[in-house]
């Protein structure tokens, strides 16, 4: 059947195609709609993991066991599950094991653009990358194929583009589940002590050499030859840019893109003329075949940064283009990501901001709280870094340091590595105040569920991790629970909680506005009383979205009503937008905002 | 499994045309483009699209791009080549303006949401986005979206109003639109968004 399907649910549709009945994740853009969407098919047990390490080790039981595993993360989640993966290259993995990398090139929802490819050479595990989402239905049942094969784990490398464009896919009927798992014991294979790791390193060497060989004669490592002059070696997403651009060309199309086939690419190098290499990111394939002795052409005119596109094909390897239409000269304002109006993080970071300490920030809607007008989080490198920086920042600048840090988590990013961090503090004397911004729930990847929601992914009950009371057994001296959406209590706890000493989490807890689950009682909309208002803008500086600055100079004059000496205009309120959350009506002075009769 | 192999094809962008949307998060752009592809699938030919999810839906700039012809390969159009630029909002009309080719043709919905920095008073919101874009594209239609939504009964069918304007310079059939538009919403709505299309369909003025 011919179904529009985004890469990602075709990666569900061909891991459940070809029998896999076992997911295994942690939410992360771009790959989260993998594990959600395999999670809706019959006979599929699949969970949400609390981070990425614990997804693969979860995957790992159940190959060994004998199931079919599939387990989703987008690329900076490998690094956090890159312990177990480089030892269960060693191991090989009974039934199969396919992990999913969804990498991210332009950055679009993330703090770096790394090159899984590199994993797959660093931890020697095949990896096949797919070129649009009838590809990646495929690729997920060849990955599982050769997984069981060759006793391996096997990468298969998304991006973006492939895992969030849609395309025709032609669905093919399941395989019947057939149950191979059963215990089996056989720790020579299992348990990697330096004597036993030893001779499953050779194995890794041999089943490399058996995987090259494979590769040479693989279909999806596919020749089209066309005219000989220009042939371009490349591999997924970049495969369809060159083909529109240039459909004429000779072209070495790699499914598998490590190991790679040596003699099939010298066989195409030996048939074209002039040899690119066509790839994102890292000169992955390019060094690789440079190795070879190869003279190829890549990074030298193609760029190092971003996603391509068809236009980066165009301006390196076609005659310049008809000069573009003539834009209008006009500043356009940009439109980045914002909070949402009524967000419970607005409240925190209002305070956080106008507070002189240094606020470590991680990963999660939050993070945007760092631009103006809130500006109140300084920092952002990856899961659960906030806690830790936020202590080593403390210790390091003792004195000075006293009642001046403060680390920020979200409530799923707490659960995926905040949890050891704040150990450490406690257990190491630790003066920083923690602030676990709990809006109850994965907000920014979508409302997914993780361990303190009280539901999995299949939507059965589950325990409800509390989060005061583990910071207590972790030995945190004071936890402190705030409603963000009352400013003062939250300026009064967060300096009480500073001035102390000894360790303090702070639980700033309100559910998501967007999310349904928790009742959330319907309030009036606000607007702004123009026979108040003194135009002093500390409304404008919550940076909420209904809340616009209206200048008296695009005001009629005899419409304009002062209440102030200096007063340049007023602030309007978009009842539309508004879900009357009050703040403004907080921090307003004059009592100018009210609510919409 | 198929390996059937490619390598005879070798005529494709002649053939392929690009619609880009565009707009903001919360605008119904992604489900405008599902439907759009659906249509374009029950006619019978290729269609790739793309979009960005993630950071983009909060209040950011959302855009789709929908490729299609007998076959297709890649789901984004390079900027200078876009057939159809179909703006939700008046300022993102102009931000990607850029991607229409010389003879493109465009499509605003009158409406303006201010981004954070209009908001905040510290830049102006273009008062002429649509002579500004006249002058550089002729092709121009101005369609007062949420209005004729309103009109159809329900003002979440602006996307609707604006696939209906849209499909006046698609060659699509009638009836492969309203069959796909009445199995892309929940029955209650379905009435209000096959009103909202045709009244998008029979728009004419500007």
């Amino acid at each position: 059947m011919k179904v529009l399907m985004s890469g990602n649910e075709a990666v569900a549709r061909g891991a459940y195609e070809c029998g896999a009945r076992f997911g295994s994740g942690y939410p992360g853009t771009p790959s989260t709609e993998i594990l959600e969407e395999f999670a809706k098919y019959d006979g599929v047990y699949a969970e949400w993991a609390p981070n990425e390490k614990v997804a693969l080790e979860v995957g790992i039981g159940a190959a060994v066991a004998g199931a079919k595993a599939l387990v989703t993360m987008k690329h900076v989640g490998v690094n956090v599950a890159a312990d177990p993966l480089f030892t269960v290259s060693y191991t090989g993995t009974n039934g199969a094991l396919v992990i999913v990398s969804a990498d991210d090139p332009s950055l679009h929802s993330s703090q770096n653009e790394q090159d899984n490819r590199n994993y797959a050479k660093f931890a020697k595990v095949p990896m096949l990358e797919p070129a649009d989402s009838d590809e990646a239905r495929r690729f997920v049942k060849i990955a599982f194929e050769l997984s069981a094969t060759f006793d391996t784990p096997v990468f298969l490398r998304s991006t973006t583009r492939v895992s969030h464009s849609k395309s025709v896919v032609h669905t093919e009927t399941p395989l019947a589940y057939e149950d191979r798992t059963e215990l089996r014991i056989t720790p020579a294979k299992y348990v990697m002590v330096p004597a036993m790791a030893r001779m499953r390193r050779l194995e890794v060497e041999k089943r490399l050499q058996a995987l090259r060989e494979f590769a040479e004669t693989f279909p999806e490592n596919r020749m089209e030859i066309n005219d000989t002059e220009v042939g371009i070696i490349t591999a997924g997403m970049p495969y369809n840019y060159a083909k529109d651009v240039l459909p004429g060309c000779s072209y070495l199309k790699l499914g598998l893109v490590y190991p790679l086939p040596e003699k099939l690419i010298r066989n195409f190098a030996a048939r074209v003329k002039k040899l690119y290499v066509l790839e994102e990111l890292d000169p992955f394939l390019e060094e690789q075949i440079r190795g070879l002795g190869i003279e190829i052409t890549g990074k030298a005119v193609f760029p190092f940064t971003n996603e391509f596109d068809p236009g980066v094909v165009a301006a390196v390897l076609t005659e310049k283009a008809a000069p573009p239409v003539k834009l209008p000269e006009v500043a356009i304002p940009p439109r980045p990501p914002n909070l949402c109006p009524g967000c419970p993080h607005r409240g925190l970071f209002h305070v956080l901001g106008k507070m002189k300490t240094f606020v470590a920030g991680d990963i999660g809607c939050y993070t945007l709280s760092f631009m103006p007008p809130l500006e109140g989080l300084h920092s952002c490198i990856c899961m659960g870094a906030s806690v830790g920086m936020a202590h080593g920042m403390s210790k390091a600048l003792g004195e000075k340091g006293k009642g001046k840090v403060v680390g920020v988590i979200g409530d799923s990013t707490f659960i995926h590595s905040g949890i050891t961090p704040l150990l450490n503090l406690a257990y190491n004397h630790g003066e920083a105040v923690i602030v676990i911004c709990d809006n109850r729930t994965t907000a920014m990847t979508g409302m997914q569920e993780h361990p303190a929601t009280g539901f999995t992914l299949q939507g059965s009950p589950a325990k409800e991790l509390d989060f005061s009371a583990l910071a207590t057994v972790l030995g945190i001296d004071g936890v402190r629970v705030i409603d963000p959406y009352d400013i003062k209590n939250t300026r009064a706890v967060m300096r009480e909680e500073l001035a102390r000493s000894g360790s303090s989490l702070i639980i700033s807890r309100r559910s998501c506005v967007l999310f349904k689950r928790h009742y959330q009682e319907k309030r009036k909309p606000l607007r702004v009383n123009v026979q108040k208002c003194i135009g002093c803008k500390n409304c404008l500086d919550l940076g909420c979205p209904p809340i616009a600055w209206r200048s008296f100079q695009d005001q009629p004059a005899e419409t304009v009503i002062r209440n102030a000496k200096k007063q340049e205009g007023n602030s309007y309120i978009d009842a539309d937008l508004c879900t009357g959350c009050t703040l403004c009506r907080q921090v307003c002075r004059v009592g100018a905002i009210e609510e919409v009769e | 499994m198929n390996r059937k192999k490619r390598g005879s094809e070798t005529k494709t962008t002649a053939d392929v045309s690009a619609v880009l949307m565009a707009g903001v998060g919360g605008q119904g752009i992604l489900r405008a483009s599902d439907i759009m592809c659906q249509v374009i699938m029950a006619e019978g030919l290729d269609v790739k699209k793309s979009e960005v999810h993630g950071m983009a839906q909060r209040g950011g700039c959302v855009t789709s791009h929908v490729r299609y012809g007998q076959k297709v390969f890649s789901p984004i159009e390079r900027k200078g080549n876009v057939d159809i630029l179909l703006a939700f909002e008046k300022l993102e009309a102009l931000r990607y303006l850029e991607y229409l080719k010389p003879e493109g043709r465009i499509i605003i919905n009158d409406l303006e949401l201010y981004p954070p920095a209009v908001n905040l008073g510290k830049m102006p919101y273009p008062t002429n986005a649509v002579p500004l874009v006249r002058e550089a594209f002729p092709t121009v239609r101005v369609v007062k979206g949420r209005k004729l939504a309103e009109t159809a009964g329900n003002i979440r069918t602006e996307n609707t109003v604006l696939l209906g304007v849209l499909s006046q310079w698609l060659d699509f059939k009638v009836d492969t639109w309203e069959k796909i538009l009445a199995a892309a919403f929940p029955p209650p709505a379905v009435a209000a968004n096959l009103k909202a299309f045709h009244l998008g369909r029979d728009y004419r003025e500007v």
